[in-house]
């Protein structure tokens, strides 16, 4: 769970999807991070990242952590986004029966991630969702 | 000057539960709800959408209808509802954070039970209208409860209408022609503080509150402009249930044909603030140049909104630009069973 200063530091990242380009490389960092891992940079400009992507790769988490129970089974997929940057996300709005495959097309919405238990903050950010 | 909408959004979640699969839980006839009420399923959401979340899916989508248009010059966020996630701290702050819009806004959340997301746009297209600013969002959004076993079980349903407003005529796709509100004191459905569902006054609800209020909002702006039934294309009365809206706009003068355009409720159930203004998301979709709507919210405690908009020759650029409201309505569903619905809707107590 993350506190109430973590989670206001992250917001840009988490409900604007806001990356960081290294200006000396290009490369395009989501989380934003200080030292460009490429070029050793350290200049940076925002962008916005795009919200449609495809699965790279997915997991199902039977026995998910505290927090998370209720969500069971968790699906999380590693997804391309159209910049070509990898993010790992929840996947929302599978049923049991819709199999995700390699390569399935999908967009990022904006979800509930979390709460910190009934009287806490509730967090919130992207999940993959099918695109239709 | 003339004021409109310049961008407008739905959401609705994907699940649903069917009438038949609450009417037996609770040892109910389903066969005489679904011809009471009008009234086949409704949306769901899952435990990660909320106001916030659907209003945000919402005014994205509203933003993409307006072109390009820098999220910094939106000058008010209102966002509606009777379930906004906090009880203190405004759904709007999330909303427009996400957004892009903050710092430079002004943000309220409002309340008026089922017409808190029409109260936003009357807000909004007021404060464009007076120069205020800009631009200015309004939105309408629900996940409501009614308590298990309740009427209100078989209607309350989830979904979001977010709408822009603005001055710059060539951005404008629906021009607002007139507002009128109608208010009394009417004790016809509350929740006090600290209650997780809300009481209502059973048959109190029709003639006193929602068919007076609503004829009375509809006559009223139609004096107003003088406008009759038939020179409208469109008209949307908010939907508590299927049968309401119906039988309300024929007493007024409406054919079925004007009507049904907007009438969602029964596949989406009452959506509450959301309602009205997603029966017109729906009518914005097909709706063509120089047509005549109106929309008639009602919001228990009792009021109720009227806005009449003309449609501009810009429609037609944006109504395929994002997500159709039926669209969303009709495919791609997700139902639960009772258990789930009562899971996702927290309805369980769970262990410590
Ligand atoms: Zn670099």
């Amino acid at each position: 769970m993350f506190s109430p200063a973590r989670s206001w530091r992250e917001f840009p990242q988490r409900y604007r999807l806001e990356a960081a380009r290294c200006t000396v490389c290009g490369k395009i960092h989501y989380p934003p991070r200080l030292v460009c891992s490429a070029c050793r940079g350290r200049t940076f400009e925002t962008v916005a990242m795009p919200r449609e992507g495809a699965v790279v790769t997915f997991t199902t988490i039977h026995v998910p952590p505290k927090g998370f129970t209720e969500q069971s089974p968790l699906d999380i997929a590693i997804v391309e986004l159209a910049n070509g940057v990898r993010v790992m996300v929840q996947v929302a709005d599978l049923p049991e029966a819709d199999e995700l495959r390699i390569g399935d097309p999908v967009r990022l919405e904006f979800r509930r991630i979390c709460d910190d238990g009934e009287a806490g903050l509730i967090f919130y950010g992207h999940k993959a969702v099918r695109a239709r | 000057m003339s004021v409109g909408i310049v961008g407008y959004g739905a959401f609705i979640p994907r699940r649903r539960i069917k009438l038949e699969e609450i009417a037996k839980v609770w040892g109910a006839d389903a066969a005489s709800y679904r011809r009471g009420l009008q009234l086949h399923e409704k949306s769901v959401p899952g435990k990660d959408e909320d106001t916030i979340t659907m209003s945000v899916e919402a005014a994205r989508r509203a933003l993409v209808r307006a072109g390009d248009l820098d999220p910094a010059a939106i000058g008010a966020v209102y966002v509606g509802s009777e379930s906004h996630p906090y009880a203190v701290k405004p759904s709007g702050t999330v909303v427009a954070e996400a957004l892009g819009i903050t710092p430079q806004v002004h943000v309220a959340d409002l309340e008026f039970a089922c017409k808190a997301g029409t109260e936003g746009m009357f807000l909004a297209q007021a404060l464009v209208k007076a120069g205020e600013v800009e631009y200015a969002l309004g939105i309408g959004a629900d996940t409501s409860q009614g308590a298990p076993g309740d009427a209100l079980e078989y209607s309350a349903a989830a979904g979001a209408a977010a709408y822009l407003f603005g001055g710059d005529s060539d951005r404008i796709l629906a021009e607002v022609v007139a507002t009128y509100s109608w208010t009394t004191d009417t004790p016809d459905f509350w929740r006090r503080a600290y209650m997780h569902y809300p009481r209502h006054g059973s048959r109190f609800t029709g003639e006193p509150a929602y068919f007076r209020h609503i004829m009375s909002s509809a006559q009223g702006i139609m004096d107003k402009t003088g406008l009759k039934p038939q020179e409208f294309a469109h008209a949307i009365f908010h939907q508590p249930n299927g049968k309401f809206p119906i039988r309300v706009g024929k007493r007024l003068g409406f054919t079925t044909a004007q009507l049904e355009t907007g009438w969602l409720s029964p596949w989406l159930g009452n959506t509450y603030s959301g309602a009205s203004p997603m029966g017109l998301t729906a009518v914005l979709d097909i709706a063509r140049p120089g047509d005549l709507v109106l929309i008639t919210s009602f919001g228990s405690g009792a009021g109720s909104d009227s806005f009449v908009l003309r449609v501009t020759e810009r429609i037609s650029e944006v109504q395929d630009v994002a997500p159709i409201t039926r669209v969303q309505l009709d495919n791609d569903k997700i139902y639960v069973d009772y258990g789930t619905y009562a899971k996702l809707r927290g309805k369980i107590r769970m262990g410590e």
